[in-house]
């Protein structure tokens, strides 16, 4: 089975500052994987090199197009990336505006995604970006409002819509229940985790939230200093950390 | 008249516009980047268009300016002067006599011809800027034609108004390449803009971009499958000389909801009262 | 089915200077397809992590551990994963879910995981939660809420739901009722006439006696109860 996505030594500097160092794994088809870490431990550099937001130093990203097989997005021309990221690959931000363009309606947002691909037809358009909006459960009658009026939870499912509408089959996720208060996270995660099974998603998420990855990750990633000091099924690292940081990270934590 | 270069501008000034424009005009639509003059009058005046006429004009020229459609109007008469000044060019109100024709937000009701330029004032040369502010991104866009947000301010027409309501810099695809702005003019133009005859230049004095269509190129205005693009104009023959098929303007005539519509073009307007042609308001009130 | 070979596992503390815990010492041992066995020995003898282990939840430092021919200590991640979702079961006595998901959708996900189709997952989730005796107006509600024993047996009709060959049992007759202790015995024997391999902990010597085929004493494993 070729992995969706093969990480292959991502090294990223700033300046004599290790970003990260010497990052590898597989990812395969339908499989969520966590990345944990303090502030500053390289989670996000490893992200944005990964999503193609960064070039890395060193290292290959290598990624099962549906067209060409397996291909080293790092080296490949920025057109074609960008089509990735329109196209196979979708990127949920931690805060909802990063991700939406919100002087754009609702369904505007979601379209966007139909429209960079080539949909021309407003009614079908329109059609799917409802349909989106039910499966965020957010209500159909709002499709024309913008997501100015849109609670942070609203907006973040938002953005999960927006960006699954074409059907990607990785997605990168930056905190995405970052700044919502507990009671929306929940109904975020069990979202989330529903889309993840229903359409076969791969993800990678970051985040320092334990609990999220507990429920939502099959496999686990802990950074520290831009190196990855442990990594492994999500519950046998946090019920089993071997690494002297993955200890205390999770003896840290209030109950996980 | 001798106190200045020809036509304003200084001989390497307009070189370096010419450049531009050639660039322009060999990749139909690209925005062309260029040092934009301090030019004696203020922007969204016309610098654009004026440096662009200034960079084509020859001692041999006939020169147009419509502001709007009309050669009346302060700005087309005060940039028509300004050439009279600088240049010493002739100018005309009659479009087929016309070399060069400067306009604002119109293009001419009669259709030009091989040799004629008609050069347009831009205030905002970026179609993608109304949903991206950074220019950075929409090069990028434009570079890698990823235009799929220029429907996005389409579909925001029809969801908030049911059918597109962009009615004026009604955005255009040239040669299944660039999207361009036509700069306000009406979207009843937009179907000039294909197949012309004449050179089309496009000057924009503060956003410091020139860009262009040669003759006979492609312009498709955008649209979705089930909202096909419409050229609209109100829906009345002109009341001065009855035309049916002209872009009007519409005129309050009192206080009381009195109005009426006429040619914003008064060139052919007047034409057409020359030859003979009649709408309602002419001849019954003098005045 | 499930068989291991010199298992052992050791604690290391790094954060408690780096105090190094043997609690599994050399364990070798096999369950067939239809047998039940239980892990006994005192508290703290080590039956619950042994069997995290066997989960793969705990990190084996030695040995194998085979379940249905995959080796758990060394497979990849995603063949754990795999392991997990088709053949290895493992009902523990924690219910840890997503809050707000429905008891009976909690209950059907390992067969949505398999690709059983909604309705059918669905229908046997109601099956399960009707012979456990959940109030049938609990089903749409989260279980986070629900009393010790009724989420001890929305965690067994979870683990029951999908018939995994092999399975681990934690508990899962504590804090239950007679009758309902009575429905898991059953469904235990019913796993067992299907040819699931079992391992369990029961503190409850009837039940242990009842469904169980053998007795494993781990405290021989335990360096830290002989020393």
């Amino acid at each position: 089975m070729t992995p969706l996505l093969s990480v292959q030594g991502i090294t990223k500097f700033y300046g004599q500052h290790i970003g990260c160092k010497d990052v590898a794994f597989d990812l395969y088809p339908g499989e969520v994987m966590g990345i944990v870490g303090e502030s500053g431990s390289g989670k996000s550099t490893l992200l944005n090199c990964m999503a193609g937001h960064l070039t890395p130093d060193a290292g290959a990203v290598v990624f099962d197009t549906r067209t060409d097989g397996p291909r080293d997005t790092v080296t490949m021309s920025e057109p074609e990336r960008r089509m990735l990221s329109r196209t196979d690959w979708a990127f949920v931000h931690q805060h909802a505006r990063d991700g939406l363009r919100m002087g754009v309606s609702a369904g505007g947002n979601v379209g966007e995604r139909l429209m960079a691909v080539g949909d021309r037809h407003y009614g079908d358009i329109r059609a799917k970006a409802t349909d989106w909006l039910g499966r965020v459960e957010i209500d159909a009658n709002r499709v024309d409002d913008r997501p100015t009026t849109f609670s942070g939870g609203m907006q973040q499912r938002l953005q999960i819509a927006r960006n699954l509408v074409t059907g990607p089959r990785l997605v990168f996720m930056d905190e995405p229940t970052g700044g919502l208060d507990v009671s929306v996270q929940a109904r975020l995660l069990d979202l989330l985790r529903g889309l993840v099974r229903d359409m076969g998603l791969s993800a990678i998420i970051v985040t320092h939230d334990l609990a999220v990855v507990r429920l939502l990750a099959d496999r686990l990633m802990v950074m520290k200093d831009g190196h990855v000091v442990e990594a492994g099924l999500t519950d046998q690292v946090l019920d089993d950390p071997q690494h002297a940081y993955s200890q205390l990270l999770v003896s840290s934590v209030l109950q996980v | 008249m001798s106190d200045y270069n020809f036509a304003y501008l200084d001989e390497q000034t307009k070189r370096m516009i010419r450049r531009a424009i050639l660039k322009g005009l060999a990749i139909p639509g690209y925005q062309v980047p260029f040092a934009s003059r301090e030019m004696p009058m203020p922007y969204g005046w016309g610098t654009g268009g004026v440096q662009v006429s200034a960079a084509v004009m020859t001692p041999d020229d006939r020169f147009k300016v419509i502001d709007q459609g009309a050669d009346d109007t302060t700005n087309a008469v005060s940039i028509r002067t300004f050439f009279e000044r600088t240049a010493g060019v002739a100018t005309t109100t009659k479009t087929s006599q016309a070399s060069v024709i400067q306009t604002r937000h119109r293009i001419p009701e009669e259709p030009l011809s091989e040799g004629q330029i008609l050069v347009y004032q831009v205030p905002i040369p970026e179609p993608l800027r109304f949903l991206e502010p950074r220019e950075s991104e929409t090069r990028k866009m434009h570079s890698l034609e990823e235009y799929g947000l220029m429907h996005v301010k389409l579909y925001e027409d029809i969801s908030r108004h049911g059918h597109i309501a962009t009615s004026y810099a009604y955005p255009v695809k040239v040669e299944g390449r660039y999207v361009m702005d036509p700069s306000p003019i009406p979207k009843f133009d937009n179907p000039k803009l294909g197949d012309m005859a004449a050179i089309q230049l496009f000057g924009a004095g503060r956003e410091q971009r020139i860009y262009a269509l040669p003759p006979y190129t492609q312009v498709v205005s955008l649209d979705f499958e089930d909202h096909p693009f419409e050229a609209s104009k109100p829906d009345h023959p002109c009341a001065m000389c009855g035309a049916e098929n002209s872009y009007l303007d519409e005129v309050i005539t009192n206080d009381a909801g009195g109005r009426m519509f006429v040619c914003s073009d008064t060139d052919f307007c007047e034409a057409r009262q020359a030859a003979g042609h009649t709408g309602t308001m002419n001849g019954k009130d003098a005045a | 089915m499930i068989e291991l070979r010199n298992v052992s596992k050791t604690f290391t503390l790094h954060n408690q200077s780096s105090a190094v815990i043997e609690v599994i010492n050399d364990v070798s041992l096999s369950v067939a397809a239809g047998e039940c066995v239980a892990l006994t020995g005192a508290s703290g003898a080590g039956k619950s992590t042994l069997m995290r282990m066997i989960y793969g939840n705990y990190l084996t430092q030695a040995g194998q551990i085979l379940i249905d021919g995959v080796d758990l200590v060394q497979a990849e991640p995603r063949d754990v994963i795999t392991l997990r979702r088709e053949t290895l079961g493992y009902v523990s006595q924690f219910l840890r879910v997503v809050p707000r998901v429905p008891t009976l959708d909690v209950v059907a996900e390992p067969l949505r995981a398999v690709g059983v189709s909604a309705t059918n997952a669905r229908a046997r989730a109601e099956e399960l939660l009707a012979k456990l005796n959940i109030p049938k107006r609990l089903w749409s509600l989260s279980p986070t809420t629900f009393s010790g024993g009724e989420q001890q047996r929305v965690n067994i009709a979870r683990g029951f739901a999908h018939p995994y060959p092999a399975m681990l049992l934690d508990e899962p007759t504590a804090s239950l009722d007679a009758a309902n202790r009575e429905v898991v015995l059953s469904l235990i024997e019913d796993a067992k006439a299907r040819g699931a391999a079992i391992i369990g902990i029961f503190h409850d010597e009837a039940a242990r006696v009842r469904v169980c085929d053998r007795e494993i004493d781990v405290s021989q494993y335990t360096p830290g109860i002989a020393a």
